[in-house]
C-alpha cells in the first residue's frame, strides 16, 4: 500500500477511524465523519462490516453519503428497512457491538456533551441534544468517538452529561444501572487517537498522528491525559484510500470540511 | 416497585390509560368512511391553539410540509412540539413563532448542514422553551408504550445523565434483576401528521422504506392527518395489506397532495430540495429574513400546489426526483 504525506486532517481523521472498525462485526453510526470511515472500512479491509443506522437501515451498501441517518440512502441495498424501536431493541439485546458517535465536549471518563453551552434552563447555546447518542453510548458493546480536540472541548467538567462515559469511574455505569461491560472504547481527534486506562477508567493516549508531539496532545486538553511510556504512530491514509474517500462524498460535504 | 431517581422535565403527553381508553371509545370513529378534505379544512378541524403535535418520519424525510405551512397560514399558536428528531420540520414551526415548547431528543439542527439559526435563536431568546430532554430511542418507547395502552415502557437508556435529570423519567429498581431501570412514560400527542406515499380515501396509509417510529407514533396520538402522494383505490390496500402501516380507524384526516413533502426528502421518489434547506438556513440568520421567507413561501401564495410552482414547478420536481433515483448526481 503507498502512503501518502499530502492529506487533510480530515482525511486523516476518516482513514485512523476506519482502521479500528474490525470485519464482521456490527456497528451503530451517526451522522458525518462516523458515516465516511464506515463505509471507508466495508469499501477496505472490512466488507462484511454489519452498518446499522438508529432510524432503521440494517445492512445497507451505502452508495454515497448520507445526508442524514434516515435519509434513503441509509437503507439503499440493505438487509432490511425496519424502524428505531427495532433497531434500538436490537442493540439493547446486545447485537450492536460499536457505536460510533460525533461529541461537541469530553471529560475525562468519556462522557459527551451535545445539549448546551451554559445553563440548561437559560443556555448560551443550545446544542440539538442526544438524538441517538445517549441511546448507542448507553447500550452498544464499545463506543468510538470522533471529534475536533482543544481546550475548550477536553474539558474537566462538562456542562451537560448527554451521553454516558464511564459516568465518575470504575463501577459506576453498572451502578447506575447501564448494561455490563460497555462504555467507551476509543476517542479519536485530529492530533491521535485515546483509550480509557483500564483501572481508572481515565482518557489515555494510544497512538498520535504524524507529526504531532506529547506535548500538543496535552495543551489541548483541560485535564491531563494518561501517556505511556511508548506511544506509536497513527498509519497514515493511503492514496487509495483517499480515492475511496473521493468516491463515497464526492461533493465534499464532510471531507472537504 | 422502590423509585430511585426522578427526572426533573415537564411531563407531557401523559394521560391515564383508562381515561385515554375512554377518550378513544368517545371519539375515533370504526366507521369505514371516506375522510377526504382539503389540507386547510384538516388543520382548521385538527390542530388547535395550545396542541402538542408530533411529525412522523424523521426531521427532513417524509416530513408533511403542506401541513405544516398550513398551520403557519393559519397562525395557529402557543404549540407544543415533540422533538422526535424534529429537524426542518421544527425550525420552520419555531421560526414562524407557532411553537413555544418542546421536548427535544434532537431539535435545533439540521445534521450535516449545521444548527439551525431560527430554532436556536427562539430557544437561547426564551421565545421558545425547552421543557425536557429525552433521546431518539426514549421518545420513540414513549410512543411505544402509548400505543400499547400501559402507562409505561422500561428501558436501559439515559441512566446516569443529566439527559436522564431533565426527562420526566423516573428509574426504579427492576423487581425480578434487583439492577436500577428507566421507566418511560407514555406519550399521547394530540395531534399526529403524516406524509405518506399511497394511502384510500378511508386512511389505510402504506409506507415504503424504513418506518423511524411512525408505526408507534400513528397508534399513540389522538387525533392523525394524512398527507399523500396519490389516494389509491381501496382494492390497491386489501391486494397487500402487509404493507399497511397505519390502518383507517387511527385516521382523521386524508389530503390528496403530490410532493407534500418538499423540500424533505420521500424515499425513492425526490431528493431534498438542497437549494430551498439552503435559502431558509440562509435566510433564518435574522428575523427579518424569516419574515421575508414565510411572506414569500406561505402567506404570498393560496396553496402548495403555488409553492411548487414558486421552489421550481415541474423542472425542479423532476430533477429532484432523478436525483432519489440515482440518474442524476446528488447536489453539493
Amino acid at each position: 500500500m503507498v502512503e501518502t504525506t499530502s492529506y487533510t486532517p480530515t482525511e486523516l481523521l476518516a482513514c485512523v477511524a476506519s482502521h479500528i472498525l474490525e470485519d464482521r462485526k456490527s456497528i451503530f453510526v451517526g451522522t458525518g465523519l462516523p458515516m465516511i470511515a464506515s463505509m471507508l472500512a466495508q469499501r477496505t479491509h472490512a466488507p462484511h462490516l454489519l452498518i446499522v443506522f438508529e432510524a432503521g437501515g440494517v445492512g445497507p451498501q451505502v452508495p454515497v453519503l448520507p445526508i442524514s441517518v434516515g435519509d434513503s440512502r441509509t437503507f439503499h441495498r440493505a438487509v432490511a428497512a425496519s424502524s428505531m424501536h427495532d433497531v434500538m431493541s436490537t442493540m439493547q439485546n446486545g447485537y450492536v457491538d460499536y457505536g460510533f458517535l460525533g461529541a461537541a465536549a469530553i471529560d475525562p471518563y468519556g462522557n459527551i456533551n451535545t445539549t448546551i453551552i451554559g445553563d440548561w434552563e437559560h443556555p448560551k447555546v443550545r446544542l440539538p441534544g442526544s438524538g441517538g447518542a445517549n441511546d448507542i453510548g448507553s447500550l452498544c458493546w464499545r463506543t468510538i468517538i470522533i471529534m475536533r480536540q482543544d481546550k475548550r472541548r477536553f474539558v474537566n467538567k462538562l456542562p451537560f452529561v448527554t451521553t454516558p462515559g464511564y459516568l465518575t469511574g470504575p463501577g459506576a455505569r453498572e451502578a447506575a444501572g447501564l448494561p455490563e461491560d460497555t462504555g467507551p472504547y476509543r476517542v479519536i481527534t485530529q492530533l491521535g487517537v485515546y483509550g480509557f486506562d483500564e483501572t481508572t477508567k481515565r482518557l489515555k493516549l494510544i497512538s498520535r498522528h504524524p507529526g504531532v508531539t506529547i506535548e500538543e496532545i496535552q495543551a489541548n486538553s483541560e485535564f491531563e491525559i494518561i501517556i505511556p511510556a511508548e506511544v506509536p504512530e497513527s498509519t497514515p491514509p493511503t492514496l487509495e484510500e483517499q480515492r475511496i474517500l473521493r468516491e463515497i462524498d464526492p461533493s465534499g460535504m464532510v471531507i472537504k470540511k | 416497585m422502590e423509585i430511585l431517581r426522578e427526572g426533573q422535565g415537564e411531563l407531557i403527553g401523559w394521560h391515564d390509560p383508562d381515561e385515554h381508553r375512554r377518550w378513544v371509545r368517545e371519539n375515533k370513529s370504526r366507521e369505514l368512511k371516506d375522510k377526504q378534505m382539503t389540507v386547510a379544512e384538516a388543520v382548521e378541524r385538527f390542530v388547535h391553539d395550545g396542541d402538542f403535535i408530533a411529525m412522523g418520519g424523521f426531521g427532513h424525510i417524509r416530513i408533511p410540509m403542506a401541513l405544516i405551512y398550513e398551520i403557519i397560514r393559519q397562525r395557529k399558536g402557543n404549540l407544543t412540539m415533540a422533538g422526535k428528531t424534529a429537524v426542518h420540520d421544527i425550525d420552520i414551526l419555531i421560526g414562524a413563532g407557532c411553537v413555544n415548547k418542546v421536548e427535544v431528543a434532537y431539535s435545533f439542527g439540521h445534521e450535516l448542514r449545521g444548527l439551525s439559526p431560527a430554532g436556536r435563536r427562539a430557544v437561547e431568546t426564551g421565545k421558545c422553551k425547552v421543557v425536557a430532554e429525552i433521546s431518539n430511542a426514549g421518545y420513540q418507547w414513549r410512543f411505544l408504550a402509548a400505543a400499547m395502552g400501559v402507562p409505561f415502557v422500561p428501558s436501559r437508556n439515559m441512566l446516569g445523565t443529566d439527559t436522564f435529570e431533565k426527562s420526566s423519567a423516573k428509574i426504579v429498581r427492576d423487581p425480578w434483576s434487583g439492577k436500577p431501570v428507566c421507566l418511560l412514560p407514555a406519550c399521547y400527542p394530540d395531534v399526529a401528521m403524516f406524509h405518506v406515499p399511497r394511502c384510500d380515501k378511508y386512511g389505510n396509509a402504506q409506507i415504503d422504506g424504513i418506518l423511524v417510529e411512525d408505526f408507534e407514533l400513528a397508534r399513540a396520538a389522538r387525533r392523525l392527518i394524512i398527507t399523500t402522494e396519490e389516494i389509491v383505490d381501496e382494492e390497491v390496500i386489501r391486494r397487500e395489506p402487509d404493507r399497511t402501516v397505519i390502518p383507517f380507524f387511527l385516521v382523521d384526516a386524508v389530503c390528496e397532495v403530490p410532493y407534500g413533502a418538499h423540500p424533505t426528502q420521500m424515499p425513492y421518489l425526490y431528493f431534498f430540495d438542497e437549494e430551498h434547506i439552503h435559502e431558509w438556513l440562509t435566510v433564518s440568520k435574522t428575523e427579518e429574513g424569516t419574515r421575508e421567507y414565510f411572506d414569500k413561501y406561505v402567506f404570498g401564495v393560496k396553496d402548495f400546489e403555488e409553492y411548487l410552482e414558486l421552489v421550481g414547478g415541474v423542472r425542479k420536481l423532476s430533477y429532484l426526483k432523478r436525483v432519489e433515483q440515482y440518474r442524476a448526481p446528488m447536489p453539493a
